[in-house]
């Protein structure tokens, strides 16, 4: 039978030789993860159906980053019962505050190879499937069920195909593709479906502008992000995991496959206006609007690449008066090459605020929050109605490289 | 489960986010009570003020979407919601809300036809919804029959300890 590559890893994590999109199949879960924010009640949950060890400690993985360092009593006490919860149920994948962003630390660390089903009590977890595996946000409750069972149901999703064909031009990137897509098809254009992304220029990308994509998935309702394993995948993994792997691709003759084309030739920067992802705009229509905050990090574009080309566009330059810069790498590991490579001296001299590797101001639950009236241009992925503190405030989102261009000039600008 | 629920309407429009059901601000609480006090604070910093036990909630498209955050369905419940009633609802929110044993149900046209503060009157076994207030009738989709099974344990938890042996053997 023609399946999707969604059809192919659920049958597999289910223990069946075939299944279709629309079946109830209950999989074995490969990796759950779960957060300092809803990890709290995960573990509260897990503790009232009276089970008492988890189904096995090496397949959990706990990560403080939402509120790292603990930035209220409640934060900290938040992170003194997960540290409980994983010395008591010995699970030796434990990030503490130091290490970064769920979903760059766990395919940085190796825990997510292709084919795997990967759940996290996060919407984001969707950006895993850049690696070839099913991933998916679930709530704390489903997440109690996997640490009893180590299993969930799964309703088989179609799959949307995203065709992507073109030369990106100067200063666009992934990002710029996935809100063009997210502006098109809506906010929950992709409700329940695989959202996978193909076409010559997605091979071209490299793992961390897939993963830009695959995390924004959720943006249109999706229930993973996917791109199939090629070398860049398998270059990805080398030297972060022996994991054993199995890569999966989508026959072009499934049933439950929907294909959308996509040409980005001529594709401008996108910019995503208040307060929907899917109100998005080419930067120029709305070039010069006046920004207080700059949120340059998240799980979307606060990888390598992205402070790379912001360091390229600030080298030299003034973040503008009146203006706050945050900068915030998305892990440890990016943070340190970002030492080596001095552009965190790019930042520090252009007068951004350099944070510690964390989510930010990204959920309006710690650092930088907004007042009212004020407005952000994000590198993040939501840009709901207070999302990033008051309810007044706006928040734009955009790739980096608007980001830093937009910096310079207190304003939204095109990079180009 | 009630197959009878009647309640007043409380009215929304499409897209209504889990940042406006419950900012990121409070998520580092966990009790309900805690949570309910601060429901829709994005919308209405009063709304847990005004809302009264039995009341439902209706909406447009896609309610619920954005974050996984079980704390949002949570604190709807904990406000003394019966049940929201939506065009349509995202996906993680729709799983949350059934798990923890918030009602959900979809009604095409149901956004368009009742009013704020209306009285409606949802009967489960005929799968139909009637408004009260100006008579007018609606289907209802009910929740898929596996969900349904789930949530007439009273929710996920109560159904894993009824189960845990035959889907730990699955």
């Amino acid at each position: 039978m023609s399946m999707t590559m969604a059809e192919k890893i659920l049958a597999k994590a289910a223990g069946l030789n075939e299944t279709e999109a629309g079946n109830i199949v209950m999989a074995n879960i490969d990796v759950a993860m779960t957060h300092d924010l809803t990890g709290p009640l995960s573990v509260k949950s897990f503790q009232k159906i009276g089970v008492d060890q988890v189904w096995d400690p090496e397949k959990i993985v706990v990560l403080f980053d939402h509120q790292v360092p603990a930035d209220s009593l409640e934060a900290a006490q938040n992170h003194i019962f997960l540290r409980e919860f994983v010395e008591k149920q010995k699970i030796t994948n434990f990030y503490d505050v130091r290490e970064g962003v769920c979903h760059q630390v766990l395919p940085e660390k190796g825990h997510v190879v292709p084919g795997e089903v990967v759940v996290g009590t996060d919407s984001h977890t969707c950006t895993h499937g850049a690696l070839g595996a099913f991933a998916t946000g679930i709530g704390s409750t489903d997440m109690a069920m996997v640490f009893a069972t180590g299993k969930l149901w799964f309703k088989v999703p179609e799959t949307i195909k995203f065709e992507i064909e073109g030369k990106l031009g100067k200063y666009v990137y992934s990002k710029d593709v996935v809100l063009d897509i997210i502006g098109q098809i809506g906010a929950d254009g992709a409700t329940y479906q695989a959202c996978e992304f193909g076409g010559e220029t997605t091979r071209n990308m490299s793992v961390s502008q897939r993963m830009a994509m695959c995390n924004m998935a959720i943006e249109m309702g999706g229930k993973t992000g996917m791109v199939e394993v090629d070398d860049a995948t398998i270059n990805y993994l080398k030297g972060r995991t022996n994991k054993p792997y199995e890569a999966f691709t989508t026959d072009e003759d499934a049933e439950s496959l929907t294909t959308m084309y996509v040409d980005v030739n001529d594709l401008e920067p996108q910019i995503a206006c208040p307060h929907n992802v899917d109100n998005v705009k080419p930067v120029g229509e709305v070039e010069g609007t006046p920004i207080d905050q700059i949120f340059l990090g998240s799980c979307t574009n606060g990888r390598l690449d992205d402070l790379q080309v912001a360091a390229e566009i600030l080298k030299g330059k003034q973040v503008a008066q009146g203006v706050r810069m945050l900068v915030i790498p998305a892990s440890r590991e990016i943070y340190s090459q970002a030492l080596e490579q001095g552009l965190i001296n790019t930042f520090v001299d252009a007068g951004a605020l350099v944070c510690n590797p964390c989510c930010g101001p990204c959920l309006g639950g710690h650092v930088g929050f907004l007042g009212p009236g004020e407005v952000s241009l994000s590198t993040s992925n939501r840009n709901f109605k207070g999302r990033q503190g008051s309810p007044e405030g706006e928040v734009y989102l955009s790739s980096a490289a608007v980001a830093a261009a937009s910096a310079i000039k207190g304003a939204i600008t095109d990079p180009r | 489960m009630d197959n009878m629920i009647k309640g007043k309407v409380w009215k929304f429009g499409d897209d209504v986010d889990t940042d406006i059901i419950l900012p990121g601000r409070y998520l580092v609480l966990t009790e309900e009570e805690e949570l309910a006090a601060c429901v829709m604070e994005g919308h209405d910093p009063d709304f847990s003020k005004k809302v009264k036990k039995g009341d439902i909630m209706v909406a447009g498209k896609n309610f619920g979407c954005g974050s996984s955050r079980e704390h949002a369905p949570i604190a709807i419940k904990a406000a003394g919601i019966s049940a929201v009633v939506a065009e349509s609802f995202a996906r993680i929110f729709y799983r949350n809300s059934t798990n923890i044993g918030l009602l959900l149900i979809e009604s095409k046209g149901i956004s368009k036809n009742v009013e704020e503060g209306d009285e409606i009157e949802i009967n489960m076994d005929k799968a139909v919804l009637k408004d009260l207030t100006n008579s007018k009738e609606f289907e209802i989709k009910p929740l898929p029959e596996f969900m349904m099974g789930i949530m007439n344990e009273g929710g996920l938890i109560s159904y894993l300890k009824n189960h845990l042996a035959e889907i730990k053997d699955e």
